[in-house]
């Protein structure tokens, strides 16, 4: 995903100097957002500067597990996704939309003002950074455009962070997603940690980025650091813990509509929604209208949803996809299969996370291996 | 203000510990409003004015443990136009459930000193084992947000905004680490139906299931996920589906499955 590779000069920032960068970024009215350790993982949250930032923390993942420790190393980013992505601040999980006040014989509405700040992403992978352009697609791709995700969306500064450590559930390879950050942010860092030196090679990847970093007149990267970052970068994308062979696969999907799998899954899937929650594209949300007791105020409030919900296909009579297995077929088929029709892309960015965060470790990329290897239509 | 006549409000309660109807009088901030908008009129733990019914909305706290109780309650429903149950006593049995997985009347022979006092049923059953119920709050206690909620949707002629989804959902909202996942405690929520707010997993506790199970809930699933990954044993697998709401048809099936071992 995302083909342009930027033309900007590579330069290097002392990993001594990430507070001076990110006080630039404060100076410019930017909100930090970024990663830090929070009971016993490493979410994303808003930061004052380089010393909220995991530093000697690392964690691993299984199916279903997330632990985290202390490697005491000195990088900033030794770790891969957490149980937070950034849509949590393009995509609020509840947001009021708008409210209206009797009045006289109708009612008026009153529209909400977003409040919210421009925030400075820190640390976006490229698995992450290829989620925002695909909700980018589904909040603004068309003529009905989102305008809070718009707006939140276009003040955003992205400091992406290409990836060395991909995890043991990563497989952004697969999904041709990562590890190296190709398009769509405005500076990107590479953590470099030798015998001698910490640095992060740094390269902008918009104007707002370059501006941002000529100002702190950095050295250029000289040769060396470039080799180990193309060696770093080639280790990383044959390190994957997962593997998903997308070849075909919606139309293997699309053809196993009745495989047996699906009623297996269903015994261990608990529809408990996690999955879809913490997937760093899933887009689906339910609006809900409130009143005052009076009934003179009413508020229209929208929050995240799921088609692991029996109210996600409710209409006159029941549910839609009343069963367990219809609704995880529509999650791994949405996913793999039919986005491409939607949206042109997998739904998928290959990050792990409803692997970890699954209560009980249900792995789409085992599920999909499965279906495939007992392909019922194979052609 | 809009011109509409006041409906009238009655407030039960049968075998309970009375928090849940408490929590009406708790919301002290919407207290004047819900006055404001309904007429009190049978709510002794709130005033002795008592007017007659029928009643438009009435609320049911607490299980059904007696003979009595359970000739009383047809009663109520005869008064009532919407009958709401608050609370896992009223919706599901509540705590005092677990008489139904023994011999009540050995209970009575230990605790009481004239046995031949008591007259009791072997099971605490839910309202609407006896009577229709327009809608079940769920909850030990019951949110009192919730509560705002359902009375508020009555007054306004709406369905309440209350999800019958897991907890998990708004263990995710909040941005909570999971608790299973993280450090590997046994947690109920994704089989209990949200309303809490996911306040404990965000205390880094697992979810004790006070507002129930979810629609359908995959316990078995959970509980051959906590025995074979979480190293959690039968006894405390049946413990664990044994709380408020034990006797929730799904979890009463659960744990006689772990009680059979
Ligand atoms: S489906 Fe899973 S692995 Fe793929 S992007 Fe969503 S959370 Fe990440
Ligand atoms: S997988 Fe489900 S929740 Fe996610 S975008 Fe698709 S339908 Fe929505
Ligand atoms: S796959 Fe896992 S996380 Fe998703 S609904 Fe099923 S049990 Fe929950
Ligand atoms: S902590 Fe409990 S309620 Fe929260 S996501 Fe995990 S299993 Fe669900």
């Amino acid at each position: 995903m995302g083909e342009a590779i930027s033309n900007y000069a590579k330069r290097i920032l002392p990993s001594t100097d990430l507070d001076r960068l990110l006080e630039a970024l404060q100076q410019k009215g930017y909100t930090l957002v970024g990663p830090t350790v929070r009971e016993n993982a490493i979410v994303l949250e808003e930061i004052e500067g380089a010393e909220d930032l995991p530093v000697g923390w690392t964690e691993t993942q299984e199916a279903g597990s997330y632990k985290l420790s202390r490697n005491g190393s000195e990088e900033y980013f030794d770790f891969a996704s957490g149980p937070h992505s950034f849509k949590k601040y393009l995509f609020p999980p509840r947001l009021k939309l708008w409210q209206a006040k009797r009045h006289r014989a109708g009612f008026k509405v009153e529209q909400e003002n977003d409040q919210a700040p421009s925030y400075a992403f820190i640390g976006v992978r490229s698995c992450d950074l290829c989620a925002i352009e695909i909700q980018d697609k589904v909040f603004m791709g068309d003529s009905y455009v989102d305008p809070v995700y718009k707006e939140r969306r276009e003040k955003a500064f992205i400091l992406a962070v290409n990836c060395t450590k991909p995890g043991n559930l990563c497989f952004c390879s697969s999904m041709d997603t990562g590890p190296k950050a190709k398009s769509g942010y405005d500076l990107a860092v590479t953590e470099q940690l030798k015998e001698s030196e910490h640095v992060f090679l740094i390269q902008a990847g918009s104007e707002k980025g370059h501006e941002l970093l000529e100002a702190l007149e950095l050295a250029d990267a000289d040769e060396g650091a470039v080799e180990f970052e193309n060696k770093q970068l080639e280790d990383a994308a044959t390190s994957m813990g997962r593997f998903l062979d997308t070849h075909k696969l919606p139309s293997v999907l699309k053809n196993n509509f009745e495989h047996p799998r699906w009623e297996q899954i269903a015994d261990r899937c608990l529809s408990c929604a996690n999955c879809t929650l913490v997937c760093p594209t899933c887009f689906c949300h339910t609006v809900e209208d409130t009143t005052d007791l009076t009934g003179d105020v009413a508020e229209r409030w929208r929050q995240w949803d799921s088609c692991f919900t029996g109210d996600f296909t409710y209409f006159a009579g029941g549910s839609a996809r009343a069963s367990t297995k219809s609704r995880y077929r529509q999650w791994l088929t949405h996913k793999l299969s039919t986005w491409t029709d939607q949206f042109g892309t997998f739904g998928c960015v290959g990050c792990g996370r409803c692997i970890a965060w699954c209560p009980v470790g249900i792995d789409l990329t085992e599920e999909a291996a499965a279906i495939r290897a007992t392909d019922l239509v194979s052609d | 203000m809009s011109l509409r006549k006041k409906p009238k409000l009655a407030v039960y309660k049968f075998a309970s510990c009375d928090g849940c109807q408490l929590s009406l009088l708790d919301c002290e901030d919407e207290i004047l409003a819900v006055a404001g908008a309904i007429e009190i009129a049978n709510f002794p733990e709130a005033s002795r004015a008592v007017t007659s019914g029928p009643y438009d909305l009435t609320l049911v706290e607490g299980s059904i443990t007696t003979p009595h109780d359970a000739e009383r309650i047809h009663a109520i429903r005869r008064s009532s136009k919407v009958l709401v149950s608050i609370g896992a006593c009223a919706t599901s049995g509540g705590i005092q459930a677990l008489r139904n997985f023994k011999d009540v009347n050995e209970f009575v022979s230990v605790v009481y000193a004239r046995p031949d006092y008591i007259e009791t049923l072997n099971k605490s059953t839910p309202i609407s084992d006896h009577v229709w119920v327009d809608f079940e709050l769920r909850g030990c206690p019951i949110s009192k947000a919730q509560l705002l909620e359902v009375v508020n949707a009555f007054l306004n002629n709406r369905k309440p905004n209350i999800s019958k989804e897991s907890v998990c959902m708004e263990c995710k909202m909040r941005g909570t680490p999971c608790v299973m996942v993280a450090n590997k405690d046994p947690c109920l929520g994704p089989v209990t139906q949200a309303g809490c707010g996911a306040i404990c997993p965000a205390y880094n506790r697992g979810c004790y299931s006070c507002f129930g199970p979810v629609a359908s809930p995959n316990a078995g699933s959970l509980s051959h996920w906590w025995e074979s990954k979480l190293g959690v044993d039968k006894d405390k697998l049946v413990r664990s589906y044994r709380g408020f709401n034990a006797g929730a048809e799904a979890f009463r099936q659960e744990s006689e499955i772990h009680e059979r071992g």
